[in-house]
């Protein structure tokens, strides 16, 4: 936590720079991605099952002919899966693990808009009463009234965590 | 020259050195003078090339090291210094530093880094010492040695104490690379140059010059009174096609003079002058050349060597010197090895990246022509259906052809092993024997890379806690002699790779005593044979009592194991007390392409490797005798066992009337097992794409390809699949039952 608040306050100090991030909802809330990480948008659709993985992981999809993850991204955070709707999207993302670039996407209910936001405008992440990891969450920011939950994509994402799959298929065969 | 050359030359260097390997090894098994004569032969020439290259790129420290290690084995080829094992390892250690210089040249490094300095320094110590003996024997045997070449005394011998090189470079020297001023150069590195005239009388009108054409020529007069023409000879090796090189030694005869004008290009009257203007000749010797023309020409012709001079081996059977058959034998012996060397130089170096990206091309012209397939058969257009089978046929010879090109033998990497068996048994005082089988046996390029260094462990590990010493197997009456087998071969679509010795084998109950204490089992637990051997793949797992020089370098069997497995690959370890150990490594044949065979379980399609499948089917009473829960079936007679990949997959049972089981029987490393499926869909060829990072850890699926519908597919890891299935038989069958 300590982390995070001051970093926030060391790119405030530093410059007034802002930077654009992808807004998408998920279970009602809004959410925010910094865009530099962000590969593509696509609909959501033909995703392959994994047999004995966690339900956080959808799938995988054929994306241009290589084989790209699908995180469920509402189970992962509320730990329930939101219906599909068509407006349901995923959102393909380059993470970096061990100097090598992984794509992975994750689903999300609806992708709203680009938006810039000012360092300034970034809080840090409150300590309680979020009902998400506090470690998945980069900061807050106020837009138009309303909060946005700006994600740490490193940690929401995290490979360690996510290759944990195969071990928890071997507890429950 | 450019780095393209330089890397070309780091290239053949390395192959130069690993002949050099070769020739070494074989040097030591044979106690034959005659092989040895030959390896010695064999030796010189790979040096001598590695040095000429070397020069002309101007790598000095190269040229010079390289230099001392032909000066000694010149000295064995003359039979002034006899070889011994000393001596092979000396040249082994020397061979080991010249692919360091190489390396540091390809690097960029003008400077050597002190390690170096000092490894070279040590060598050409040693290896002085031995030239020293040497001279000192040559004085005591020989007397001083005389040069057949220049011989002062000689009649009509020129008064010049020269060398006369006379060159005339090719047009197209310029666009093969060669740079005219480096041969220059190294030709300084063997002696001085007293006089260079530039023959500048190729050069065309200005309206005809091609600036990328060479017309260079020289007159080059060097003093050098250590050389010997052969030395001379091999600078311009690298040009000898495409130009004019003519050598004469100092005090040559008159008449060699003239027969070397009589070939250049330019007027006799011109060259004289240009002779004289070096030194090479005197005013009364060039007179002498060049009234003597009209003779020349014809004493040119008759002098043509080769036809008239009887072959060698022709003489000494005329003189019943030797037998027939010994002569045909050394003939064939010689062109056995020429056809060999031209089987070599057939060959195309081609960047593996681009191999690489021909690979995946193809890889992606299967899933296309798959779904063109697809589409074709919905069409129902019989010349259209048609076309694409041929079609489909073709894409599969360029699949296969194209995978062919990354096949190598693993013959190589056995090879390699010779030489750590031979240096480590000495270290350790055992006597030890390689045997290596099926060392033609082709895989994956890219897998044989990555297996080396597991082998590598795998073999030390014999040698080091495998076989033991002399006395000990004296006392167990075991010949003092180890073995170490080392085999290779295809097995159902795998590649078996075999590590044997005739050693004390493995102790269970040291392994599972030790194991008891890391904690890794509890005290009483039940294991099989099987699963105590694979604790020693465990990580920190040791049983050698006293820590050797050799256990702790290098990789741990985990790591070994952790490599193989990242192959998708297996170990297995089998082991009989007194007897020895057998490590058999099961790899599949490519990471690229295969063939698979496509099943449904649920909603989604699953490969199994074709080479793996055995036989398809139906899943009915009459083969589940009766009972409808067990999960084996009696098969032929056989026990069976089998499992619903539907429970294994989660996926939901399949009830409905038209519903039919089938089970697919795979065959993997002699156990059979059966995975029933709900459909059987026939064979696809399979294009791997693997799976990454989040699921590394999901063992029971080995990668994943693409369907022509565009629909991802999963290919399962048999040999995994098989073991949790015979493991789950296990569990039922035993009554205590509680391994969990």
């Amino acid at each position: 936590m300590q982390n995070i608040g001051t970093s926030a306050e060391v790119e405030q100090s530093s410059s007034e720079a802002s930077e654009q991030y992808l807004t998408f909802m998920l279970g009602g809330k809004d959410y925010g991605l910094e865009i530099l990480n962000i590969k593509e948008i696509i609909e959501y659709g033909d995703v392959t099952e994994m047999p004995m993985t966690p339900d956080f992981i959808s799938g995988v999809i054929n994306l241009r002919g290589s084989v790209v993850p699908v995180i469920d991204l509402s189970n992962r955070f509320i730990g329930h899966s939101v219906e599909r709707t068509k407006r349901t999207s995923i959102i393909i993302l380059e993470v970096t693990n061990d100097d090598l670039k992984i794509e992975i996407g994750v689903t999300v209910d609806m992708v709203i808009e680009v938006l810039d936001i000012q360092a300034s405008e970034i809080e840090p992440a409150p300590s309680l009463g979020n009902h998400i990891q506090t470690d998945f969450i980069n900061g807050m920011a106020k837009v138009d009234g309303k909060f946005l939950i700006l994600l740490d994509i490193e940690n929401v994402l995290s490979i360690d965590e996510l290759s944990m799959v195969g071990s928890i298929g071997d507890n429950t065969g | 020259m450019s780095d393209e050359n330089l890397q070309i030359f780091a290239e053949e260097a390395e192959d130069l050195l690993a002949v050099a390997e070769q020739a070494l090894l074989h040097l030591d098994d044979l106690d034959n003078p005659a092989e040895t004569e030959d390896g010695v032969g064999d030796l010189f020439r790979t040096f001598h090339t590695i040095k000429g290259a070397a020069g002309l790129f101007g790598l000095d420290p190269i040229v010079n090291f390289t230099h001392i290690v032909e000066s000694v084995l010149g000295n064995i080829r003359e039979g002034t210094l006899a070889m011994d094992q000393n001596l092979v390892s000396l040249f082994l250690l020397s061979r080991d530093h010249l692919e360091n210089l190489v390396g540091a040249a390809l690097a960029g490094v003008e400077q050597l880094d002190d390690d170096l300095e000092k490894v070279d320094s040590d060598l050409v110590g040693k290896l002085n010492d031995y030239l020293g003996k040497s001279a000192a024997q040559e004085q005591e045997s020989n007397g001083p040695a005389t040069s057949s070449e220049a011989d002062p005394d000689a009649p009509e011998g020129v008064a010049s104490t020269n060398w006369h090189v006379s060159l005339r470079y090719g047009p197209n020297a310029l666009q093969n690379g060669m740079d005219p001023a480096s041969f220059i150069g190294y030709l300084n590195t063997l002696g001085e140059i007293e006089h260079l005239t530039l023959i500048d009388d190729a050069i065309p009108p200005w309206t005809e010059f091609d600036p990328e054409n060479c017309y260079l020529g020289f007159e080059i007069e060097v003093n050098a009174p250590d050389t010997t023409k052969e030395a001379l000879e091999e600078v311009f090796e690298f040009v000898m096609d495409d130009c004019k090189v003519a050598i004469l030694p100092p005090h040559s005869h008159i008449e060699a003079y003239k027969k070397m004008i009589a070939e250049l290009p330019e007027t006799d009257m011109r060259i004289g002058d240009i002779l004289l203007a070096c030194g090479a000749l005197t005013d009364r010797e060039k007179d002498d050349v060049l009234n003597a023309q009209d003779r020349l020409a014809d004493e040119a012709i008759a002098g043509g060597e080769d036809e008239s001079v009887p072959q060698l081996g022709s003489i000494a059977v005329g003189k019943q010197v030797v037998q027939q058959e010994v002569v045909d034998a050394a003939i064939k012996k010689q062109s056995d090895l020429k056809s060999q060397r031209e089987n070599a130089m057939q060959t195309v170096r081609v960047n593996s990246r681009k191999l690489e990206s021909l690979v995946n091309l193809v890889g992606e012209l299967v899933i296309g022509s798959a779904n063109a397939e697809l589409n074709a058969r919905r069409l129902a257009d019989a010349n259209l259906n048609e076309a694409m089978e041929n079609l489909l046929r073709l894409v599969e010879e360029v699949r296969d052809t194209t995978l062919g090109l990354r096949m190598v033998q693993i013959g190589e990497t056995f090879s390699r092993f010779k030489r750590v068996v031979r240096e480590v048994s000495r270290d350790l005082g055992k006597d030890i024997d390689l045997r290596i089988s099926g060392a033609e046996t082709e895989l994956d390029k890219t897998l044989v890379e990555k297996i080396g260094d597991p082998l590598m462990h795998l073999v030390r590990n014999a040698i080091d806690h495998g076989i033991e010493s002399p006395q000990v197997r004296r006392d167990a009456g075991k010949p003092a002699t180890g073995t170490v087998f080392l085999e290779a071969f295809h097995d159902s679509g795998s590649i078996v790779i075999r590590i044997r010795d005739d050693g004390g084998g493995l102790s269970k109950d040291k392994i599972l005593n030790k194991a008891i204490e890391k904690g890794l089992v509890q005290a009483g637990q039940q294991l099989t044979e099987q699963e105590i051997y694979r604790l020693i793949l465990e990580a920190g797992f040791s049983t050698a009592d006293s820590v050797s020089n050799l256990s702790g370098r290098g990789v741990g069997m985990d790591v070994v194991r952790r490599n193989i497995e990242t192959l998708r690959g297996q170990v297995e370890i089998a082991s009989e007390e007194g007897k020895g150990s057998t490590v058999t490594i099961r790899l599949p044949l490519t990471l690229a392409i295969i063939d698979g065979f496509q099943v449904r379980v649920g909603d989604t399609q699953y490969i199994i490797p074709l080479d793996m499948v055995d036989e398809c089917l139906e899943l009915n009473d009459a083969l589940r005798s009766g009972d409808s829960d067990a999960n084996y079936v009696n098969l032929r007679g056989e026990i069976l066992p089998f499992m619903r990949l539907s429970d294994m997959f989660d996926a939901e049972r399949e009830t409905h009337d038209k519903h039919r089981d089938h089970i697919v029987v795979v065959k993997c490393a002699g156990k059979r097992a059966g995975f029933v499926v709900d459909e059987l869909l026939g064979e696809h060829q399979t294009v791997i794409r693997p799976l990454g990072k989040v699921f590394q850890n999901l063992r029971e699926i080995s990668g994943s390809t693409i369907l022509g519908s565009g629909e991802v597919a999963m290919i399962i890891d048999i040999p995994e699949m098989v073991n949790k299935v015979i493991a789950s038989g296990q569990l039922d069958f035993s009554p205590s039952g509680a391994v969990h």
